[in-house]
C-alpha cells in the first residue's frame, strides 16, 4: 500500500484511554499515536500531518479550550473530536462555539464513534485537497462490479450513473434475483453519500412488530426484554442510503409511519421523549405491481409517489441472454477462488444449456447453479452433467434406478457427499442441496454424520 | 500441542456452541481446534463499577501461562466486555499476535427485546470468532461486501457478513493454502 493511511492523534492523560483507542483505531487501518497533554499533542502535531484529533477535555496542565485554539492556530483546517466525561455538556458546547467538530461522551459507544470519524473524514474530504487522503477514501468505497454487455443492462448502467450523484429516491423494479441489491449498492457507491453506510432492509422478511422496532430502534426498557437501546435502521443509514427491499410488502400501519418519516425527516426510537434528525437517501426495490397495488388500495398512493420519483427497470436474465456465457464466466471465477477448486472454464455443451434454460429464478440461480457445479464436478472444466437436472433438455433416458437402496440410504450418501464436497459448509452445502439449515442440521442429526471422518481436519 | 485454544468465561451455552465454533475454525484456519477451560480467575478482569469485564485484561490472561502452548487462543465469553473508553466491545484481539476474545453477551436477539434465535446466535458467534482470529493474522478490516472482516459496530452488521474471509484475507490466513 503507498497511499497515506488515515491518520488519528489521540489526546488524553490516561494511558489506558489512548492505548485502547490507538488499538480500535489500527484495526480500521489507520496511523495512530498518542499523546498524554496538551504539550505533546502540539508537539506531536508538528512533526506529522494528522487528519483528525480526538481529545480529551479534562487533562491536568494545559487546559482543554486552550489546547484546541492552540491546535487550530497551528493547523487551521484539522478536526478535533472533544471527548467529555457523561454529562459536561456546557463545556462541550463551548468547544463547540470554539470550533470542535464534534463531541462524544465518556464511555464512548463504538457505533457512535465510528459514525462521528467518518463524518470528520468526510468532511476534510470535502474542505481539503489532500490527494492521498481522497484516494484513500476512493478507494475504500468501490462501486460493485455488475457484469453485462448487453444492451438492456448498459442501459441500466447509464441510468444508475445518470441518477447516483442526484439525491432523488429510486425505485428499482425488477423480478426476484435479478440483483436490485446490487445496483441500489452501485447507486450509492457513486454518490456524495458514499463515505456513510447503506443500509439495507428486507421488508418482507420481518413480521409488522419487528420491522418497526428494526425501522425505529427503541430506548432501554422501551419493552420487556429490551436490555439495551438499539439503534434503528433510519438513523444507521444517516448520512448514508437507505435501502428498502420488497418495499410492496410494507403493511398500512408501516406505510404511514415511513411516510411520515421521510415528510418529516425526523424519527423517535421506540420508548424515547424526543424525536431525532436523520438525512439519508432512500432507494425501494420491488417485484410487485405497485401501481395495480395502488389501484385496489394495498399501497398508499402519497408513498408510492414519494417512493417512485426515479424508476430503474432490471431486464430478467432471459432478456438479456447474451449476458449468460458472461455471468457464468463470472461466477466460476469468483467460487473456484474462494473454494480453491482449479476451474478454468464451462464447456460449450454446458454454455449451450446455461444460454437455453428460462432462468424463473434469474441471476441467483445462475450463481446457485455455477456454485454447486463446482461442488459435484471436476476441475478443470464445468461439464452438462455438473449443472442442475433442471437444465438438462426434457428428452434423454433417466439414470438406472439404484435396486437395493432405499431412499433413506441414497438422501444420506448424498448428503454426506455435499457436505464433505463444501468442507463442511453447512451454508453452502444447504444451497446446494436447496434446503435450509436447520432442515439440514437435522438431517445432519438423523443421518448421525459427523466431520471427523471428513479431509477437512485432516489438513494440517 | 499446537492449533487453537477455545476457552469458555462464564459461558452459559456451553458445550453445544463450543463444539459448533470448533468444527467452523477448524475448517476455516485448517489448524486442531479444542476447548480447554480457562487456567485463570476470569474474574480479575471484572470492573465492579460497570459490571463488565475488561477484554484487554482477558487478553492477557489468555496470552500467558497454558496459552503459550498455542498457535491460537480464543476467549469465548459469555459476559459482557468492555475495553476503557468504549461502553462495550464486541470483541477484542492482539493485532498481529495470538489472542483474541469475543463476547456472546450482545450477539442474542433476546438482549434486544427480540424473539430468541439459536441458529442466528451461532452464526454471529461463528463469524466474530473467525473475524477476532483474523485480527491476529494481522488483517485490517476489510471493505469487501460480505467478508467477515468488514467492521461491524451494529448487531445487525454481523448478519450481512459471511462466515468467511474473502479472497484477499484468506490469503493473509491460509497462504498457499
Ligand atoms: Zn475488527
Ligand atoms: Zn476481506
Amino acid at each position: 500500500m503507498s497511499e497515506t493511511p488515515v491518520s488519528i492523534l489521540i489526546v488524553d492523560d490516561e494511558f489506558s484511554v489512548r492505548d485502547s483507542l490507538e488499538h480500535w483505531f489500527r484495526r480500521d487501518g489507520y496511523r495512530t499515536a498518542g499523546a498524554r497533554d496538551g504539550e505533546e499533542a502540539l508537539h506531536r502535531l508538528q512533526e506529522d500531518r494528522w487528519d483528525v484529533v480526538l481529545l480529551d477535555m479534562k487533562m491536568p496542565g494545559m487546559d482543554g479550550l486552550d489546547v484546541l485554539r492552540r491546535i487550530h492556530a497551528l493547523e487551521p483546517g484539522i478536526l478535533v473530536i472533544i471527548i467529555t466525561a457523561y454529562g459536561s455538556v456546557e463545556s462541550a458546547v463551548t468547544a463547540l462555539k470554539e470550533g470542535a467538530f464534534d463531541y462524544i461522551n465518556k464511555p464512548i459507544d463504538p457505533d457512535e464513534l465510528s459514525h462521528v470519524v467518518q463524518r470528520a473524514l468526510e468532511q476534510r474530504r470535502l474542505s481539503s485537497e489532500n490527494v492521498a487522503l481522497k484516494a484513500k477514501l476512493e478507494e475504500l468505497s468501490t462501486v460493485p462490479h455488475i457484469v453485462g454487455e448487453s444492451r438492456e443492462i448498459q442501459k441500466v448502467l447509464e441510468l444508475v450513473r445518470a441518477v447516483a450523484p442526484m439525491d432523488a429516491t429510486v425505485l428499482i423494479r425488477g423480478e426476484s434475483g435479478t440483483g436490485k441489491e446490487l445496483i441500489a449498492q452501485a447507486i450509492h457507491a457513486q454518490s456524495p453519500r458514499r463515505y456513510f453506510a447503506i443500509v439495507p432492509v428486507n421488508c418482507g422478511a420481518l413480521t409488522e412488530s419487528l420491522l418497526e422496532s428494526e425501522l425505529f430502534g427503541h430506548e432501554r426498557g422501551a419493552f420487556t426484554g429490551a436490555q439495551f437501546r438499539r439503534k434503528g435502521r433510519f438513523e444507521m443509514a444517516d448520512g448514508g442510503t437507505l435501502f428498502l427491499d420488497e418495499v410492496g410488502t410494507l403493511s398500512p400501519k408501516t406505510q404511514v409511519e415511513l411516510l411520515r418519516v421521510l415528510e418529516s425527516r425526523e424519527v423517535t426510537r421506540l420508548g424515547a421523549a424526543k424525536p431525532i434528525k436523520v438525512d439519508f437517501r432512500l432507494v425501494c426495490a420491488t417485484n410487485q405491481d405497485l401501481e395495480q397495488m395502488v389501484a385496489e388500495g394495498k399501497f398508499r398512493d402519497d408513498l408510492y409517489y414519494r417512493v417512485n420519483v426515479v424508476t430503474i427497470h432490471l431486464p430478467p436474465l432471459r432478456e438479456r441472454r447474451e449476458d449468460i456465457p458472461l455471468l457464468a464466466r463470472h461466477f466460476l471465477d469468483k467460487f473456484s477462488r474462494q473454494m480453491n477448486r482449479p476451474f478454468r472454464d464451462v464447456a460449450p455443451e454446458a454454455v449451450d444449456l446455461l444460454v437455453r434454460y428460462p432462468w424463473p429464478g434469474n441471476i441467483r440461480e445462475l450463481a446457485n447453479a455455477i456454485e454447486r457445479a463446482l461442488v459435484v464436478g471436476k476441475p478443470p472444466l464445468v461439464r452438462p452433467e455438473d449443472l442442475p437436472v433442471s437444465l438438462a433438455p426434457p428428452a434423454g433416458g433417466a439414470p438406472a434406478p439404484q435396486v437395493g437402496d432405499s431412499l433413506a440410504d441414497v438422501e444420506k450418501a448424498h448428503v454426506r457427499a455435499i457436505l464433505e464436497r463444501t468442507g463442511w459448509n453447512v451454508s453452502r452445502a444447504a444451497r446446494i442441496l436447496d434446503i435450509d439449515r436447520v432442515t439440514l442440521y437435522n438431517k445432519i442429526k438423523k443421518y448421525e454424520l459427523s466431520q471427523t471422518s471428513s479431509a477437512a481436519l485432516g489438513a494440517r | 500441542m499446537s492449533g487453537i485454544a477455545l476457552v469458555p468465561i462464564h459461558l452459559a451455552e456451553g458445550p453445544s456452541l463450543l463444539r459448533h465454533l470448533e468444527k467452523r475454525l477448524a475448517a476455516t484456519f485448517g489448524l486442531a481446534v479444542e476447548a480447554r477451560r480457562p487456567w485463570f480467575d476470569p474474574d480479575r478482569a471484572y470492573d465492579a463499577s460497570r459490571g463488565q469485564y475488561n477484554s484487554t485484561l482477558v487478553l492477557a490472561q489468555l496470552q500467558g501461562g497454558a496459552g503459550e502452548a498455542y498457535d491460537r487462543v480464543l476467549g469465548v465469553a459469555g459476559v459482557d466486555l468492555f475495553i476503557p473508553v468504549l461502553s462495550y466491545v464486541f470483541g477484542e484481539a492482539q493485532l498481529p499476535g495470538r489472542a483474541a476474545v469475543m463476547s456472546l453477551h450482545r450477539l442474542a436477539p433476546e438482549i434486544y427485546g427480540l424473539p430468541a434465535d439459536p441458529a442466528r446466535l451461532f452464526a454471529r458467534a461463528v463469524k466474530e470468532a473467525v473475524h477476532e482470529l483474523g485480527h491476529t493474522y494481522g488483517l485490517i478490516h476489510c471493505r469487501e461486501p460480505g467478508c467477515v472482516m468488514r467492521s461491524s459496530t451494529y448487531v445487525e452488521e454481523i448478519d450481512l457478513k459471511e462466515e468467511r474471509f474473502c479472497a484477499a484475507c484468506g490469503r493473509a490466513v491460509r497462504p498457499g493454502g
